[in-house]
């Protein structure tokens, strides 16, 4: 595996297969996750808003996973300083930044029939919030520093604060709700997950994180070829 | 005296400022607390019932101010070049000039934010609480503050930028600054949420200069 | 002591930029080595990397009768374009810190006023100081905390005429007493020296 990540030909030579399998994976375990999602009976406490449960907390988890990818290619891009590595970080940001969003609108989705709002604060969507802000300010960075290099650099120390961080900061805020009661949204209600919602339940989180997978090896070699390009505009321009 | 001793006296002589320092912090935090009631309204009940967490908000926000003076002004002259190549290491050098700047403008503010709880309504009796409470905080706010102020060295954005950085690094001693404060204004046990603030400000010294001498050393290649 | 500064096989690049490959050099003690090159030739970078500040693309960087780090922190003098003054701080102050810092001796400072005129300077701040005031100021650490080998990019730039004099008197000392000097320039330097030109 670190073989295959610490050669940047190899990584695109293995994506460029790889990719479109996984988003053929992805696709077929998404179909059917949706189609038996929305065939199973309602919840009787929840009704319709029960399928949210096939969409959200997926989107949650692929939130999450995408920045524990995108901290571990900003460890071994300050580690082992391989270009690869800052490319598969910078690529990894935005779509675990869309994915969170998502998450947060759907959870709004579902706050909305339960509570009557469109926005609860409790525990679990103001993490997400600020798994986030995290994101945005990962991507500011990268954005607001010229030298690529550097900026590749000041961001994947960043991203491994935000790391850190993240673990203490979910810790404070399920601390505060506690004391501030805030309603939580129950994902499940009291019988916990029910059998029959089971299977589309693992469909989808297996097909998103497939999804994520493949969306991530486009955006990294998009970010190789675009490195190269910028790369050989400046020898370019040198020798004119 | 010491490398160590120098450069200490130094910072915390720029910190200060020859009072310019601290007043900037002081008069920012009295513009963000006079405008509270006025967005809030001035029913002392509700503001009463926010004053210790909006007075902690606008502490967190006046510790931000002069984190871009931290690490961008020795950037642009040359003096962090000259503390780079001293004997002392960048780990230690970013750690004084965190525990400067929290000396020269986090305590001030820390003193200055029992006024302002005060004037939101708060119960004078907490100020105690409220000093022990902000000096905690302002040490966590300058050391994570000085870790956004490093990273953000050579970019164009500047403050706006330290700002959006540390933001979201500052939710934890946010929270556990104003649950401490809310419980002693609630006659509850506050000591909890005050132990939460204090690991955090220490892990935040320990590990800080850490990540700020990484950053400086990026910024300076 | 730094016995020698020894570039080999060197290769620098900014950013996507390749500024020069292969260069080897060595400066000896009691050497004076002049760094010529077109403007973004890679001079600055050059002494930034001996420094170690920049990590080059291939090849290193040793010192005779030193490691890296010990060389690096006690062992060179930086002198970049910037003074590493601070504006709101009088020039006394300034001045004892930078000795201070790269471990003088407070004592000898007198000799170096004197030498470099700055008596008159002392009490004012240094944002009051003229940029050749600020320069001689920042000179004054190179002379009073002594360290083996000078890193000098473009060190006489605001400098008249007697004060380029006066400096160069002071490096003919510093090579004279077996100390080494790595200058950036773009007029030839006041005393004798060796040129190394920074190609593309």
């Amino acid at each position: 595996m670190i073989q295959l990540l610490a050669n940047p030909q190899r990584f695109m030579d293995f994506s460029r297969w790889a990719a479109p399998i996984l988003a053929a994976a992805a696709a077929i375990l998404l179909a059917a996750a949706f189609w038996l999602g929305f065939s199973v009976p309602e919840d009787y406490q929840q009704g319709d808003t029960v399928r949210l449960l096939f969409l959200h907390p997926q989107l949650a988890t692929v939130g999450m996973f995408a920045y524990a990818c995108l901290a571990g290619s900003a460890f071994f891009g300050l580690v082992f300083r391989h270009s690869l590595a800052d490319a598969a970080a910078r690529a990894a940001a935005p779509i675990g930044a869309g994915f969170t969003f998502l998450a947060l609108l759907t959870g709004s989705l579902w706050g909305r029939p339960m509570w009557g709002d469109w926005w609860v604060w409790d525990g679990r969507l103001t993490s997400y919030l600020i798994l986030f802000l995290v994101y945005l300010a990962y991507m500011a960075l990268l954005a607001a520093i010229d030298d690529e290099a550097k900026a590749a650099r000041a961001s994947n120390i960043l991203a491994l604060v935000g790391v850190i961080n993240l673990p203490i900061i979910k810790f404070s805020v399920d601390w505060w709700n506690t004391l501030h009661q805030t309603a939580s949204i129950s994902l499940t209600g009291e019988s916990g997950l029910a059998p029959v919602y089971l299977a589309p339940f693992f469909l989808s989180m297996i097909g998103f994180l497939m999804l994520f997978g493949s969306l991530w090896m486009v955006r990294t070699r998009a970010e190789v070829w675009r490195r190269k390009a910028g790369a050989l505009a400046v020898q370019l321009a040198g020798k004119a | 005296m010491t490398g160590v001793g120098v450069l200490f006296r130094r910072e915390l002589s720029l910190a200060w400022g020859k009072g310019g320092g601290p007043l900037l912090a002081l008069a920012f935090y009295a513009a963000v607390a006079t405008l509270l009631p006025l967005a809030v309204g001035a029913e002392p009940e509700r503001l009463k019932a926010v004053s210790t967490g909006s007075a902690w908000l606008a502490l967190a926000l006046a510790s931000l101010l002069s984190l871009e003076r931290l690490f961008e002004r020795d950037y642009e002259d040359g003096a962090l070049d000259l503390l780079a190549l001293g004997a002392t290491g960048l780990e230690t050098i970013c750690f004084i000039k965190c525990l400067a700047q929290w000396l020269a403008n986090g305590a001030p503010l820390a003193l200055a934010a029992p006024i302002a709880a005060i004037a939101l309504g708060a119960d004078p009796d907490l100020t105690p609480a409220i000093i022990v409470t902000a000096l905690l905080g302002g040490l966590g706010f300058a050391f994570t503050g000085g870790v956004g102020a490093a990273l953000s060295l050579g970019s164009r954005r500047g403050g706006v930028l330290i700002a959006v950085i540390v933001l979201p690094l500052f939710a934890p001693p946010v929270i556990f600054g104003a649950g401490a404060l809310e419980a002693f204004a609630s006659g509850l046990d506050g000591r909890t949420g005050l132990s939460f603030l204090a690991a955090y400000s220490l892990a935040a010294v320990a590990l800080g200069p850490f990540a700020m001498a990484a950053a400086c050393k990026n910024a300076l290649s | 002591m730094i016995g020698a500064l020894n570039i080999e096989d060197l290769s620098l690049a900014r950013g996507d930029r390749l500024l020069f490959e292969h260069l080897a050099a060595t400066v000896s003690a009691g050497e004076a080595v002049a760094l010529t090159g077109a403007n973004g030739a890679g001079k600055t970078s050059l002494l930034r990397c001996v420094a170690g500040f920049i990590r080059p693309l291939a090849g290193r960087v040793t010192f005779g009768g030193a490691d890296a780090d010990e060389a690096r922190s006690a062992g060179l003098h930086f002198l970049g374009h910037q003074d590493g003054l601070k504006g709101a701080r009088t020039a006394r102050d300034e001045l004892a810190f930078q000795v201070r810092w790269t471990g003088g001796d407070e004592a000898s400072l007198g000799e170096v006023i004197e030498t470099l005129g700055l008596e008159a300077l002392l009490g004012l701040e240094v944002r009051k100081l003229s940029a050749g005031q600020r320069r001689r100021l920042a000179l004054a650490r190179l002379i009073a905390s002594p360290r083996s080998l000078w890193l000098l990019d473009e060190p006489m730039a605001p400098l008249d005429a007697a004060r380029r004099e006066m400096f160069g008197a002071l490096m003919a000392d510093h090579v004279r007493r077996g100390g080494l000097i790595l200058a950036a320039v773009h007029d030839p330097l006041p005393i004798k020296a060796r040129t190394l030109e920074i190609a593309g």
